[in-house]
């Protein structure tokens, strides 16, 4: 009994991906995804939301990871064990688990409108950042406490300074896992809408965007539309853009883990 | 080398800075919600608000009240935990307890590959294939209903019920099962009365994180639940949930104006009980076993 | 011979508890100082107090002086002052996962050292003086990690030599080696000795028999008694020192 409440839900993934796949393995074509759309998404492709959301998610990056591993450094190297301490990891709970669409509000009040950025990729890549940063804080410093501690010993017994430990002794043996973390938060961050609803995106731009103020297609908003608000899309296309969205994501999941695995293999301590 | 002790000092500041910043954002966010959102209580009454049963946002004059969609998030979130906490925990001692190599790891591949599913390509899911199969089975006129909703979400809040519980399985000390099998126990006798009472407060973490990562929900159960601002009376009717409402007027109302402050008036509703989910979760969590 | 390192009444506590009670020596130019005395006595405290590796610890707490060639360790010198001048090998061989000569780099580099030619200078010299060179000089950019115990652990030393202290402590050194390794060691400290000030702590009385030219019987904290090798181990003034030496405790 047990037995069969476990395989329905591990079994649920597996039915939703196939469902996409074998639904929206006909609509992918290359015109479908090097195209820019045309009749209102009826034709064409969706290149310029694969664009938006590949922008949109390395802007994410540069923005979300210096601010989380230098994050997570404090936490392991430099906090003390006081209530400060705990005040800041009772925060950090909390980013995690403040919902999609509140992000959406924020960005929306602080970005677009306080800051003047208006509807942007400057706004999304933002929002999502401050929404991947627990993520990314939580790997990095599950990464820096897995370097042992006689790395930093021996460090500082040759004279170096707190810095100099963390950067030479420790954070070189983290990297692997700040990556895998990074990756992983990057992949949630594609796969998000609320938090780029009203902070970044648009349904329907003939053109891509010049820069980083200006507004973007991205993937899953675009998924949100075609399945909710425009009719006569054909079913081809449709589940051809879940099936881009979930591919983009997976892939990123899966290489997040073969890297975890290769240098779980390759660590020689 | 003086120059050196600089440029230390300015990073380890940096540092220090990035290590408050969490604090900061949350202090932030907060602050920007209240700053909009508590405009709406110069005109329409907290009690009005969270109390009055007609969400007419549009109307003439327009009617703010959030009950409905309350109950629409309540409801949808009780049938979601309802079905998902007792095949969580179930799934979470299968794979603990009894799973074992090579099928121990692809059910929990399955299950955290779930996890990995961005919520809008569920949402899509639920509207193509669930909706239209619920649609069926219960003769109604539409399949976007709170059931729908909850099923959904009830399977995005599994990975992470199951991976808690197991967690909290995997603590309880060997010597427990031991003892228990020892002095004549079943295997389910010894799972049900002595290891999850063992990690009770584990599981009850777990349990508040999928309620809580079910109450933020936006998208799938947007596309889901149908959208209908009424208290609902049953599981099968359409509702609307607190996160959807956000979602689905904010492209359209005007800004500062009393549409719009009210959605972020909901936004501080939402903020709030996320926090203090997530607060009790992580005390659960942090607690000592019995 | 003159005093490297004065010690006067220097305590130490771990919070509440209290470690080291008011130990009072001198520790004179270029001998070998060894420490023995049964586990918790209180030597390894002394030891790391020397180099200051005690900060990191935390509830560390400490009273009295220690001094360097006359300069306060604690109040007039700072940390890394200390260490660059006062260097220790630990019990287990230590290497960083990185090259056998950044390894031995590691502490000149940051420094501050940039000259390519003076790295491989010191390095060499260093890997020379702990014995090692001849059985590492084709492998220089290979991972430390694939030494051997002993050769790592005397990858340490050379690691530690590289800055070019003026003392060097030793941590029991050899509990992780084989007998050979062993010998190896020992007869690197006893060449170091004209370059360097040694301190060895060690739980093998004989070894300090071997090696020091004074030792010290630390117990319960105290420091009971210190004395050239030979008064230690053939004639004792303190009854306790002459049991643990004869092996009635410890």
């Amino acid at each position: 009994m047990l037995f069969c409440a476990t395989l329905l839900v591990a079994l649920a993934s597996a039915i939703v991906i196939g469902v996409i796949l074998v639904r929206g393995a006909g609509g992918l074509g290359w015109e479908f995804l090097t195209a820019m759309p045309a009749k209102g998404m009826r034709a064409g492709g969706i290149f310029p939301a694969i664009v938006g959301t590949l922008e949109l998610v390395g802007l994410t990056v540069v923005f979300a990871l210096p601010m989380g591993v230098a994050a997570a450094i404090y936490l392991t190297e430099y906090a003390k064990d006081n209530w400060v301490t705990r005040v800041v990891r009772l925060a950090i709970v909390n980013l995690s688990g403040v919902p999609s669409v509140v992000y959406g509000l924020f960005g929306l009040g602080l970005f677009v409108i306080f800051c003047r950025f208006g509807t942007s990729i400057l706004a999304g890549a933002l929002t999502l950042a401050i929404m991947t940063l627990p993520v990314i804080i939580t790997a990095s410093e599950e990464a820096l406490r897995s370097v042992p501690d006689s790395f930093r010993e021996v460090s500082h017994s040759l004279g170096a300074s707190q810095w100099q430990t963390v950067r030479h002794a420790v954070l070189p043996f983290a990297v692997p896992g700040i990556m895998t973390g990074t990756i992983l938060g990057v992949s949630r961050a594609a796969g998000e809408t609320a938090p780029i609803l009203f902070t970044v995106a648009a349904f329907y731009l003939p053109r891509l965007p010049h820069s980083i103020l200006d507004p973007a297609m991205a993937l899953p908003y675009h998924l949100y539309v075609i399945s909710t608000q425009i009719p006569n899309i054909p079913q081809a296309k449709r589940y051809g853009t879940a099936l881009v969205l979930l591919l983009l994501v997976l892939s990123l999941n899966l290489l997040a883990v073969m890297l975890r695995t290769h240098f779980r293999r390759k660590r020689s301590w | 080398m003086r120059w050196r002790r600089w440029r230390e000092r300015l990073i380890e500041a940096l540092i220090r800075f990035s290590g408050f910043s969490s604090i900061t954002l949350v202090v932030l966010i907060f602050v920007f919600l209240l700053k909009e959102g508590l405009a709406l209580f110069s005109t329409v009454s907290l009690g009005d608000f969270l109390g009055g049963r007609h969400w007419y946002p549009i109307s003439d004059p327009p009617r703010f009240g959030i009950l409905p969609l309350l109950c629409g998030s309540a409801l949808v979130t009780l049938g979601a935990t309802a079905l998902s906490v007792p095949l969580g925990v179930a799934s979470a001692l299968f794979i603990s307890e009894i799973a074992r190599g090579w099928m121990r790891e692809a059910l929990k591949t399955g299950i955290e590959l779930f996890a990995a599913i961005p919520s809008v390509v569920l949402g899509f899911i639920g509207i193509t294939v669930l909706a239209p199969l619920i649609r069926q089975t219960f003769h109604l006129s539409t399949g976007l209903t709170a059931l729908t909703g909850s099923i959904t979400l009830a399977f995005m809040a599994m990975p992470t019920i199951v991976s808690i519980t197991e967690d909290a399985l995997t603590a309880v000390p060997r010597g427990y099962r031991e003892a228990a099998l020892a002095l004549g126990a079943t295997r389910w006798q010894m799972m049900v009365r002595v290891l999850l009472p063992a990690a009770a407060s584990g599981i009850v973490a777990a349990v508040m994180l999928g309620i809580g990562r079910v109450i933020g929900e936006t998208m799938a159960v947007m596309m889901v639940t149908g959208n209908a601002a009424v208290i609902p009376h049953t599981l099968l009717q359409p509702v609307r949930t607190l996160t959807a409402t956000i979602a689905a007027e904010m492209g359209e109302a005007v800004r500062a104006s009393d549409h719009y402050v009210a959605l972020f008036a909901i936004g501080i509703v939402l903020f709030v009980v996320t926090f203090v989910i997530n607060f009790m979760a992580d005390r659960f969590l942090h607690r000592e076993p019995r | 011979m003159s005093t490297k390192i004065s010690v006067r009444e220097w305590s130490v506590w771990y919070g509440a508890v209290q470690a080291l009670r008011a130990v009072s020596l001198e520790i004179l130019h270029q001998e070998i100082l060894g420490a023995i005395g049964p586990s918790r006595s209180g030597k390894t405290s002394f030891l790391r107090s020397l180099n200051r590796m005690n900060d990191m610890v935390p509830g560390f707490r400490s009273s009295g002086r220690m001094t360097l060639d006359g300069s306060d360790l604690y109040a007039e010198l700072d940390s890394q002052q200390v260490r660059y001048r006062v260097g220790i090998v630990f019990a287990l061989p230590l290497p960083l996962p990185l090259s056998i000569r950044d390894n031995v780099t590691y502490g000149p580099r940051l420094r501050g050292e940039r000259s390519r030619e003076r790295l491989e200078e010191l390095m060499e010299r260093s890997l020379r003086a702990a014995s090692l060179w001849d059985e590492v000089k084709d492998r220089l950019p290979q991972p430390a990690m694939k030494l051997s115990g002993g050769q790592q652990q005397r990858l340490c030393i050379a690691r530690t030599l590289a800055l070019e202290p003026e003392v060097i402590l030793f941590d029991e050194p050899c509990s992780g080696l084989d007998p050979i390794s062993t010998a190896k060691v020992e007869e690197t400290m006893t060449q170091l000795k004209s370059r360097y000030t040694i301190v060895l702590v060690t739980n093998n009385t004989k070894q300090a028999a071997r090696v020091s030219d004074r030792v010290a019987f630390f117990l319960m904290g105290e420091l009971v008694e210190l004395d050239r090798t030979e008064v230690i181990f053939t004639a004792p003034r303190d009854q306790r020192t002459n049991d643990y030496i004869t092996g009635r405790f410890g």
